[in-house]
Order: C-alpha cells, then structure tokens, then sequence
C-alpha cells in the first residue's frame, strides 16, 4: 500500500464560523497561518514552542496552541479565534465582558488566548473555584502577572456574571 | 521549520508501511516533532498523518484489560469514567502533564516517545556544544556541566539524560503492555520494559537507543490488566503546575484483608473501621511502585514490591523499605537530593494509594 505525500495540500476549514479552502504547505502551522495568511493577528506568537499559551485557539471547542498544530490537522474542523468570540453585532461575548469588568489584564498581549482558554475551562466544568481555575488555566502564562484578576473573571464569567 | 511531503494515512498498515523509509516520521498531535523539526532534532522530508485513524481511537473495557487507542488524547484519559476506575494512577499522571492545551493534543501513543528535557539536548541547531543524542561520538556537555535534573539510575558516561513521560511511570507501574503494529505484524512489549536506561542501551550495542520500538513500527494501543488496588500518581515539581518533574511516583496498593473494592472506599471504611486502633494497623497485602524522571526509563523499585507485603502503611515502616531499594542510585553531584526527593515520593505515593493520605 502507497501513500501520495504532497508538499501543496488543500484544506476546508471553518474559521469562525466561514467555510473556506486554503491550500497550504504543510509545515505551515494554525498559527502562522491565522497570523500570515489570514490576517488574524489576535492570536499572538509567544514561544512558538508550547509553553506559553498566547496562540491558543478553539479546534471543534477544544483549546489548542496553534504552535503545536499544523493547518493539515485542521481539515473538516471547525477553529475558533479571539476575532470569533463577539456577537456579530460587535457585542462582546461574556467572558470578554467579564475579563474587562474584572481588569483581568495589563499589557493585553495574553488576552487573547486566555480568553479562548477561559471559554474553554468554563465549557468544561472546571471553572467550579480558585483552585480548579488556576489549574486548569495553567497553560496560559500572563507576565504582568494579572493572575488574580484572571481566576476572577473566569469564575465570574463560569456564574453568569458579565451576561447582559 | 524544515518543508516536507504530507500525507495522511487511512489505514494503520499503510502508515507502517512508510516507516521503513529512514526519512519518514509519523504525526499525530504533533506537540513534540514540530519542535524536533525546529530545533532540528528531527529532519523528516515526509510526514505521515495517523491523526485520522478511528481504528486507533477509544477507551474500552475489554474482557478484564483496559484498553487505551494510541490516538486518545491525555485529557481523555485523565478524565475517562473507566480510566479513573481502573488505573487511577495513570489518569492522575495524565491530567498532571503539561498544559490543558497540550494535553487536548497530545496522544498517547505519542507521549511515552517523547524525549528528554536535557536543555544541551534541547538547543536549536547548529548545536553550539557536544550532545551524544544529536551527534554521536561528540560527547555530553551535561555530565561536566549542570546536571541537577539528570539520572541517578542507569547512565552513562555517554549520556545523563531522564525520559520526562508522566503516564509511562503510570503504565510501567500497572503493568500495561503496549501495542505495536510493525511490517511483520502486530505484537506487545511490556511498559516496564519498554524504555532502556544509557545502559541497558550499551548492553544492546546501540548505545544512544532509547526504547525498543522499531523504527518500523507504530504504537496503536495500551492494554492495562484489570486491577481493584487503590492507586496514586505524585509529582514533585518547582511550580504546582505546567512543569517537568524533578521526580514522580507512581503505586498501586492492596491492603491486607481488603475486598476487592476501590482504593478510595478501602480508604475510607478502613479509617471508619478502625477507629481507636487507628490507621496504623493497615498493612500491605501487594504493591506495585516505579519512580520517574531518574533515569532514562520509569525505575520500577522491585526489591522493594518483594518487601513491602506485611509492612505496616505508615511513613515509619515504608520509608527504610524504599530506601533499601534505591541503595544502588548512582547520583551525579548535583542531583543528590534527587534520590532523598525521590525516595520521599515513592513513601507518598504509597501512602497514598493505600488511602492512608
């Protein structure tokens, strides 16, 4: 049994919520892609290795880094950006609604993908108290340190809090 | 990042029948060969996508075993319903690796071949010092220089490094045996042998191998035997969370005279039950416990599995047994307090396994 390996692939996705097809080359990262191609630019280079948690994006709802995850692997899904998470009206979504009403940031550059990891952990049920929040969103690392603020808003958000 | 040819494959058989191509590597998260490939680690021209194989996918009970697809991810498995029941150890050391991003991606199957943290190891090419790993034969800048998070257990002079898998302490500990599809055919090879120390590497005459995967080969799934014993993964790190061990354990534990029951309820009907005469007249009916990160395999301590039926579960009882087993660490100079942290561990993971914490 043969495989054809291709260096040119096409790939249907669904990127907040628009059915497109790109054509990639397959080293090309979720990230890269969003950033370059696209013009996305919420979802921030930090590490590009993992451990930092600023490209984090929704694939089919769950939180991924778009470092780690090539554009290939998204064929057929579904990904989700901080550009995806307001209303199409402009209206902010609850969690971001909460962050700004919990001053869960300082300099911003995490913001985006602790919120789509927000979005997620509250999804999850793990957004139940301090500790489960801090755990959980772990991945997400905020150098001003906004921690505090974070698990706030989060909870915030994960009780209803910030819903219009 | 290097370009390569892409393809995904629709059949496990016809992933592994590219592998026998040196150029070839294999893509399911992805969470570690993108950053081989871009630190040069690795140099694939082709990649071949098993992300997209059902049949590698599932938790299932099967007869008496557990079986694990290669493809289940680690948030799948640490928050598995039959998991938690039977090999909580395993979803405790899943849920305790890296980050709920990471773990959305990363497999199973992927996990246990993930290499060392070695941060010389780890540097982007051109390598600016000596690494046997990334150039045999150059030497290893870590054994003359810092090696605190190194081996205590089965290194050599060629090489200090730990293989940092939390679930393969757990899957070495609760005996799980991997399943693997090669040219030939599928067969198993147990967890607890499934990595090799530096030296058992040298034994074999392939002095920089770190497993006994075949390069042709593929992981499809773990199959863990059926158990009651209560179970415990610890993890000792610098931050409470998103970070390497400095050192793990993983047990299982029967109690004597316990029912076949879960842990936890042996736990706690045994506190009820014993009342005035106290939790320190549990005993050890069997017991199963491997340390991680101290050598470049999960270190199962057998001499103290034959020791420790009738010992008493308190700290007390536990701790000389453990150290007897680990009278033959080899610690470098800096990483002394690794076989105190890890002795330590192992007590706690006992302990906690039995119920008694």
């Amino acid at each position: 049994m043969t495989l054809d390996f291709a260096r040119r692939v096409e790939v249907a996705l669904r990127l907040n919520g628009r059915d497109l097809t790109t054509v990639v080359s397959p080293r090309t990262t979720l990230l890269d892609w969003l950033r370059d191609d696209i013009g996305l630019t919420g979802a921030k280079k930090g590490c590009n290795e993992g451990a930092c948690g600023t490209c984090t994006v929704l694939v089919d709802g769950h939180r991924m880094n778009g470092c780690l995850t090539l554009v290939v692997q998204c064929a057929g899904r579904a990904v989700t950006t901080v550009e995806g998470l307001a209303g199409a009206d402009g209206e902010l979504h609850p969690v971001q609604r909460a962050f700004a009403s919990c001053d869960a940031f300082q300099c911003g550059y995490c913001t985006p993908g602790q919120l789509l990891s927000a979005v997620a952990c509250i999804a999850e049920g793990h957004a139940t108290d301090d500790a489960s929040v801090r755990e959980w969103m772990s991945g997400n690392i905020c150098r001003c340190s906004a921690y505090p603020q974070i698990t706030a808003a989060v909870l915030a958000a994960a009780h209803g809090q910030g819903q219009r | 990042m290097r370009d390569f040819a892409y393809a995904r494959a629709g059949t496990a058989e016809s992933a592994v029948g590219t592998l026998g191509d040196a150029g070839t590597s294999v893509i399911a998260g992805g969470t570690e060969l993108l950053n081989w490939f871009r630190l040069g680690i690795a140099a694939a021209d082709r990649v071949v996508d098993i992300g997209g194989l059902d049949e590698l996918r599932g938790i299932d009970r099967d007869g008496d075993d557990l079986r694990i697809g290669a493809l289940a991810t680690l948030n799948e498995i640490g928050e598995h319903p039959l998991v938690t029941e039977m090999a909580g150890a395993l979803a405790s050391a899943c849920l305790q690796a890296a980050s709920a991003q990471v773990r959305n991606r990363a497999t199973i199957g992927g996990n246990v071949l993930q290499r060392t943290r070695c941060p010389y190891f780890r540097a982007e090419e051109p390598l600016p010092w000596p690494c046997n790993k990334r150039d045999p034969g150059s030497g290893c800048t870590s054994l003359a220089g810092r090696h605190e998070r190194q081996a205590i257990f089965g290194w050599t002079p060629d090489c200090v490094a730990v293989q940092p898998s939390d679930p393969a302490v757990a899957l070495a500990a609760l005996d799980a045996r991997a399943e693997v599809l090669g040219p030939a055919g599928p067969r198993t090879i147990p967890m607890r042998e499934f990595h090799l120390t530096q030296r058992e590497a040298a034994v074999l005459g392939e002095p920089m191998r770190e497993n006994r995967l075949g390069p042709d080969e593929l992981i499809t799934g773990y199959r863990l035997p059926a158990s009651t014993d209560g179970q415990a993964y610890i993890k000792v790190r610098e931050r409470a969370s998103y970070e390497y061990a400095l050192v793990s354990a993983a047990a299982a534990v029967r109690l004597a005279g316990a029912r076949a029951a879960g842990a936890r309820e042996q736990g706690a009907a045994g506190a009820r039950e014993q009342g005035a005469a106290g939790a320190r007249e549990q005993r050890i009916a069997a017991a199963r416990v491997a340390l991680g990160s101290v050598a470049q395999r999960p270190w199962r301590l057998a001499g103290a599995e034959a020791e420790l039926p009738g010992t008493p579960l308190t700290r007390e009882a536990l701790t000389p047994v453990i150290e007897r087993a680990m009278a033959d660490a080899v610690p470098l100079p800096q990483n002394g307090f690794k076989v105190t942290m890890a002795r330590n561990a192992a007590v706690r993971a006992l302990l906690a396994a039995g119920g008694a914490s």
